[in-house]
């Protein structure tokens, strides 16, 4: 067997360049993600009598409180929707974010056993809570798409329109913002673990913060500079608007939504690749 | 031609001491300043060895320091040092769990490392599904894993239990099945930590039976960490030798155990008290092993000295010395009764010289427990309990099919007289 000398498959050095991402060594684990996404779906339902059933509980009932509190209550607009959809669409969205922000930002601290022992892309890891949790949207958006037909059915004020095909982008968007501020919380937290109790209820703050269970019409002008600085307004904004037609699209806010979340995403994967050689000398 | 897979230059790791709480963000912040004015990281002091029974001057220590070698293909690799040589942390960083701090490894192949058998199995999944998974974790893409895997589940002999969720496994098909994955890896380079030290010791012959093919017939590399001379010997034909974070030496595996066993010579098995008090007691006891450090070569003469402070002259005297494993069967017994050969019989000192001319304990590790009493036994004076450990190995006696651990408890002499 002729090997040349110099011909290395590998090198392990003391600090790769900031900006070498080891993103191809992230496609060539790309089965390992897979299996991740099927182990988080198959271990959630197993021993359970419902099985997946339990995805639509949560939505069900938060929707429910919702209607009750914040419309029949504090009678809080919906523009115009009937309110159940209104806050289904809202809490599905939301639920999306926030599962996908907590969960990667405890990655580190939740698989330590798992990276202390074998090497892979670390980012496989926190790409695959982002893929579990579309599995687990998907089933709530069946649901959500379910309500929706039976108020089509009936003819009340619900209105999808050509915005509805920026769904996927505000998808993604979505799963972008999550995992980035998800990955820079996880990589802080190696070292600080005060994050981990600020997560826990700022992620509950923010929700307030976020026009999920209000439109972003109803809020003061005094306030609503300050809810379109969240890159989140304008992408659940624009979910809900395109899927019933309440309230309106605002462009700026989305434009806004778009390049912070990239941004956020790309500072998260720069900290995260630079934590992951060796957090597991300091965890 | 060059075949070196592995390459380790200048590799060299620190670890931070203490606690990381109050005061990293003021350190981090010290230590980002000193950087970006180009000077050197202040909490980064090089040259403190690793020495955890001496106090030093910094918060950092260098688990390993200075580490240069090369790894041919299909050579198989011993790494071998005691608690806290800084083996552990060179199989992490080959294995790319960490980071070195300084230097660098240049690798050819793919490297799989089982640092720990079955990581990342999940309790809920089947047996199937966690061989996928694992397998994965592991670095094989599904086709492989595919491929291989009526192989895994013939190895791991759970056939039956495939479909059932691994929680319900016993802890014994749980190692076997994440053995029989980790064995049925791909990779060009295959780093074994201490893994074997579980399963019973059917599966772990197996186990070795698979390590040693994968080095002799598929022609790979293995790097293999244990605290088993007899493993280490059996499985490795070279051998890497840290102590304090230094490669000490390398070269042939007889050697370099040798090289570590005569280093570790030290007094850590003697037994010792201070001739005082109103009571008869032993004062010493100190075994003469074939090889330094208290390893013993099985068919070599063994010597066993006992001195036995004596405040007053015993009657009827007598000791007794068990042999014990380290699941504490009794395997031996050496004994002597003050009717036999007298003993004890004056005050002061008496020296007792026990000689077994050819020990044939198995290898393996083993203490004694040693009784000294009066009166024929009727009155016990002392009864010392796992002292004076000593490994019996049984290097040099070569089989075609090799010894296993565990295989039995002694070996006799014998002969055979064949007729055809």
């Amino acid at each position: 067997m002729e090997l040349k000398n110099e011909a290395w498959d590998l090198e392990i050095k003391p600090q790769d360049t900031v900006f070498d991402l080891h993103l191809k060594d992230v496609w060539n684990y790309r089965d390992l993600l897979w299996l991740l996404v099927r182990r988080d779906f198959v271990s959630f339902y197993k021993q359970t009598i419902f099985g997946p059933l339990w995805f639509f509980i949560q939505p069900i009932f938060t929707t429910i409180i919702f209607t009750f509190i914040f419309s029949r209550m504090a009678g809080i607009s919906t523009n115009g929707a009937p309110a159940p959809i209104f806050y289904m669409a809202g809490n599905v969205a939301w639920s999306y974010f926030s599962d996908g922000l907590n969960k990667t930002s405890t990655v580190f601290r939740d698989n330590v056993s798992i990276f202390g022992k074998v090497y892979f892309p670390r980012l496989i890891m926190p790409l695959s809570i982002i893929f579990s949790n579309l599995v687990k949207f998907g089933v709530q958006f069946i649901l959500f798409i379910i309500l929706m037909a039976y108020y089509l059915f009936k003819g009340e004020n619900v209105h999808p329109n050509m915005y509805v095909l920026l769904f996927p982008v505000v998808m993604f968007l979505m799963a972008i913002l999550s995992l980035g501020l998800g990955l820079i919380i996880t990589a802080l937290t190696t070292k600080y673990r005060d994050l981990v109790f600020l997560v826990t209820f700022g992620v509950q703050l923010l929700m307030y913060a976020t026009p999920v269970i209000y439109p972003l019409s109803a809020a003061s002008a005094k306030y609503r500079l300050l809810i379109i600085c969240n890159p989140l307004s304008g992408l659940i904004e624009t979910f809900r608007y395109g899927f019933l037609g309440a309230g309106q699209f605002y462009p700026y806010a989305f434009a806004y939504s778009t390049v912070a979340s990239f941004v956020i995403f790309l500072i998260g994967l720069v900290i995260f690749n630079k934590v992951e050689k060796n957090f597991v000398d300091t965890i | 031609m060059n075949n070196t897979v592995i390459k380790a230059e200048n590799l060299a790791k620190a670890y931070q001491l203490g606690e990381f709480s109050t005061g990293t963000l003021s350190r981090d912040i010290e230590r980002w300043w000193a950087l970006m004015r180009g000077k050197e990281d202040p909490f980064l002091k090089i040259g403190e060895a690793n020495d955890r029974t001496s106090k030093g001057g910094s918060d950092i220590v260098w688990s390993l320091r200075d580490i240069n070698f090369e790894i041919d293909q299909g050579d198989s690799i011993g790494i071998i040092g005691r608690n806290g040589a800084g083996k552990s942390t060179l199989l992490k960083v080959l294995s790319r769990v960490t980071t070195p701090t300084a230097g660098g490894v240049k690798i050819k192949g793919r490297i799989a490392s089982l640092l720990e058998v079955g990581t990342g199995f999940h309790p809920e999944l089947t047996g199937r599904e966690n061989i996928f998974l694992n397998g994965a974790i592991l670095g094989m893409r599904k086709a492989e894993i595919r491929k291989h895997f009526d192989a895994i589940v013939d190895f791991a002999g759970i056939e039956r239990y495939i479909d059932t969720p691994v929680k319900r496994y016993s802890s014994g098909m749980y190692v076997r099945l994440a053995f029989a994955v980790a064995a049925h890896l791909e990779s060009e380079i295959l780093i074994v930590d201490e893994v074997l030290a579980v399963g019973d010791a059917e599966f772990q012959r197996k186990c070795l039976g698979k390590m040693s093919d994968v080095s002799t017939k598929d022609g790979r590399t293995v790097l293999f960490v244990s605290h088993n001379m007899q493993s280490i010997s059996t499985l490795t034909n070279n051998c890497i030798y840290l102590k304090q974070g230094l490669l000490v030496d390398k070269g042939p595996t007889e050697q370099i155990i040798s090289t570590y066993l005569n280093d570790g010579a030290n007094i850590g098995g003697q037994y010792v008290d201070s001739p005082i008090g109103d009571e008869p007691k032993i004062v010493k006891m100190e075994l003469i092993t074939s090889e330094p450090g208290n390893t013993h070569v099985n068919g070599a003469e063994l010597k066993i000295i006992i001195d036995i402070y004596c405040p007053r002259p015993l009657k009827g005297a007598g000791i007794a010395l068990e042999a014990v494993n380290i699941y504490d069967q009794k395997i031996m017994n050496l004994w002597n009764f003050d009717s036999e050969i007298p003993m004890c019989r004056k005050s002061g000192i008496t020296r007792m010289v026990c000689t077994i001319p050819t020990i044939r304990l198995y290898m393996g590790n083993y203490h004694f427990n040693v009784y000294l009493a009066e009166q024929t036994g009727a009155k016990m004076l002392q009864a010392l309990e796992k002292v004076c450990a000593f490994e019996m190995v049984m290097l040099g006696t070569h089989r075609d099919y090799q010894w296993q651990e565990g295989s039995c408890t002694y070996i006799e002499d014998f002969e055979w007289d064949v007729s055809e």
